[in-house]
């Protein structure tokens, strides 16, 4: 066990999955000599060489084409994103090709490539450097969209993330990086898909979300709990595939449901989750399901703080259900 | 003619260059064959036996001699009006077929439009229909095979129009930065749709554009099936000493449409479409033959006559395969069914038990 913040146990992940197999490469913006700007790829670039840790001229687009590429001919490539808000490039790229290669050829060409970026708000980047976009990619068939809020997540959901067979999007939440630290085991650790985590038990409501909305619901917790609430916090961590049984024997056993994402809430993920409820959990609610997610405005530089989801909001909500009923 | 760009001519400097006049023949076939699968593909979609089509008349030659020039190890990346080339890689016109009708027999699984065919057997990988995409996915791959020490190169195809694309400028971009080994293999066809060449872009050539990307940009002359062996001999012998990529524009003319829900009449000219028939690459390629006397017209009408036998009986073969089991829709989305889809295909499978799904 080591103590490590996320970006670290990252850059474990990345290090220890190159060193066992050496089809795993990394490619990107500033990835290679630079270490990364959030310092991911640090150390990579010397230990292994430019020409798995390839520092790429700036083009989403060719950074994922060409990942592609390398993974179709066999190779297991991690391309990172510099920031979320620069995929857009890149978007047909994932859409179009990454997520239907399988489909579309038959099954005859898997196309196994990682996409890492980070993602989401809290560092004062206003509205390029802080979006939310994970519900354009897990409403796209065929592609994987992983989320951890734990060092120890990260990492062993990194390296399922390499050895899956699927393409997987990792969106890492930048805000957490390294305000959240905990233990990471050494040595390779994995942590299947489809398989979410109680962050906390609780018997009178259930807060949904993922990243880096998981501390701000622990928070929320805090505060219920001094006025005996007890709310459990599930950490979906895969958004695809989804842990939906977990999702609803949490929300049968507490009757009351509150979902957070810092995304905007229209056709947001949390509409897929309430969704769910409303078609598998209906006689289980004892209120209606609320969701407390970032405003339906592009993200602002200056209110950052106040367009964030924050723990007063999501107790507010929590109460809500319980005055429901 | 910008500097950059050069008109390659057989018996180039840079490999072995030139056709032996024994193979002519054989290239001659293949244009042959793909022509009439073509023009049977055409009639097959007037009478609705297929959904769609794309032709490539007037882009023989240009397929058909860059593809001898391979390696059958090296990788294609296609866009979607490549079927010369596919033939030339020894894909089974039946198995063609097949996916234009999309039955049982089509290893797509019936999944994509006509044309829309790869074969990872063949090296020829599965085209999508956005333009431009397969680009920088053959430079990936080309660096790969570098990393694994295979002494292969990818060659990807695309058109006129292609060149104002995204990955078009991101994959030579990547090319010329990591010295991919990749050719970019352009047909100009002179017309993206509706839009002809000029107004496609500014510069002199397309070849010119790998000027920028720093490395050599060809013109050839894409109804000579020398010239375009040798090109691509010559761009191939290149990227395997280490060199980098190579742009070669191999300057055609789509004779037909761009694909059979098109109509070309609305935007080009009679003459226009009469000049450039007259440089048909297979009448070309015939007249050569008969010149050498290495063909005779018996042969040739010998040949189109059991070429168009064989491939109404593929066709027939074809059309005789049974249709695609609805339920392989539920296939290859992940390696593995998630269980929200498996719950999907369940319900889609109660349905197709109770006849409430027509095809």
């Amino acid at each position: 066990m080591t103590e490590l913040t996320i970006v670290q146990a990252i850059n474990r992940g990345l290090a220890e999955a190159m060193r066992a197999d050496p089809d795993v490469l990394v490619l990107g913006e500033d990835v290679g000599v630079n270490g990364g700007v959030f310092r991911a790829t640090e150390g990579l670039h010397k230990e292994f060489g430019a020409d798995r840790v390839i520092d790429t001229p700036l083009s989403e687009t060719g950074i994922v084409g060409a990942a592609i590429g390398m993974a179709l001919y066999g190779l297991k490539p991690i391309a990172e994103i510099q920031f979320v808000d620069f995929i857009y490039p890149a978007f047909d790229q994932i859409v179009s090709e990454l997520a239907k290669f399988r489909y579309r050829s038959g099954g005859q060409y898997p196309c196994h490539v990682v996409i890492r970026s980070p993602y989401g708000g809290g560092i004062k980047g206003g509205l390029y450097h802080s979006q939310s976009p994970e519900a354009y990619f897990a409403h796209t068939s065929g592609l994987k969209v992983v989320i951890p809020s734990t060092p120890a997540d990260a990492k062993a959901l990194l390296t399922t993330a390499i050895h899956d067979p699927d393409p997987v999007l990792f969106l890492e939440p930048k805000r957490i990086y390294r305000a959240v630290s905990g233990e990471v085991p050494d040595g390779e650790l994995r942590v299947p898909f489809g398989v979410a985590r109680t962050a906390r038990e609780g018997a009178d409501v259930t807060l949904l979300a993922y990243g880096a909305m998981i501390p701000t619901c622990l928070q929320a917790a805090e505060t219920l709990a001094a006025s005996g609430v007890q709310a459990e916090v599930l950490d979906l961590r895969t958004l695809v595939p989804l842990d939906e049984a977990a999702v609803l024997a949490s929300v049968e056993k507490t009757g009351r449901a509150v979902i957070v994402h810092e995304a905007p809430r229209f056709c947001g993920f949390g509409a897929e989750l309430a969704a769910i409820l409303a078609e598998k959990a209906f006689f289980s609610l004892k209120a209606p399901v609320q969701r407390v997610t970032g405003y339906d405005t592009p993200f602002p530089y200056a209110l950052e703080n106040m367009y964030l989801p924050n723990a007063e909001r999501i107790v507010h909500a929590a109460r809500a259900t319980l005055a429901a009923g | 003619m910008a500097e950059a760009s050069e008109v390659a001519q057989p018996g180039g400097s840079d490999g072995p260059a030139d056709l032996p006049k024994a193979e002519l023949p054989k290239l001659y076939r293949a244009m042959v064959l793909a022509r009439v699968v073509d023009e049977r593909c055409l009639t097959l979609q007037r009478q609705g036996r297929i959904g769609f089509y794309v032709p490539l008349q007037g882009q023989e030659a240009a397929q058909v001699g860059s593809a001898w020039a391979l390696d059958p190890e090296d990788w294609i990346f296609p866009a979607y009006r490549e079927l010369a080339v596919a033939l030339v890689r020894g894909v089974p016109v039946k198995l063609l077929l097949d996916q234009f009708i999309g039955n049982s027999g089509d290893v797509l699984k019936g999944r994509q439009m006509p044309n829309h065919y790869g074969y990872r057997e063949f090296r020829f990988v599965t085209a999508s229909s956005p333009v431009g995409t397969q680009i920088s996915q053959a430079v990936g791959a080309a660096m790969a095979a570098r990393w694994k020490g295979e002494e292969i190169v990818t060659v990807t195809y695309f058109g006129d129009g292609t060149t104002s694309s995204n990955d078009f400028h991101a994959g030579l971009n990547f090319a010329g930065v990591f010295k991919a080994p990749t050719i970019f293999f352009c047909q100009n066809n002179q017309w993206a749709i509706s839009l002809p060449r000029e107004r496609q872009t500014h510069s002199e050539t397309l070849a010119i554009k790998a000027t920028a990307y720093g490395f050599p940009g060809v013109v050839v002359d894409g109804t000579d099936v020398h010239a375009v062996f040798a090109a691509v001999r010559a761009a191939r012998a290149r990227a395997l000493a280490g060199e980098g990529p190579t742009l070669i524009e191999a300057q055609v003319y789509r004779l037909g449409p761009h694909s059979t829900s098109d109509d070309p009449r609305r935007y080009r000219t009679d003459a226009e479409l009469a000049k450039w028939k007259e440089k048909d690459p297979i009448a070309r390629l015939k007249h050569e033959l008969l010149t050498a006397s290495v063909w005779t017209e018996e042969e040739d009408a010998t040949l189109w006559e059991t070429t168009r036998k064989e491939v109404v009986a593929a066709f027939e073969s074809a059309e005789a395969t049974p249709p695609v089991d609805p339920l392989t829709m539920f296939d290859d989305v992940f390696a593995e069914r998630p269980a929200g889809l498996e719950l999907q295909r369940a319900s889609f499978a109660e349905l197709l038990k109770d006849g409430g799904l027509k095809p």
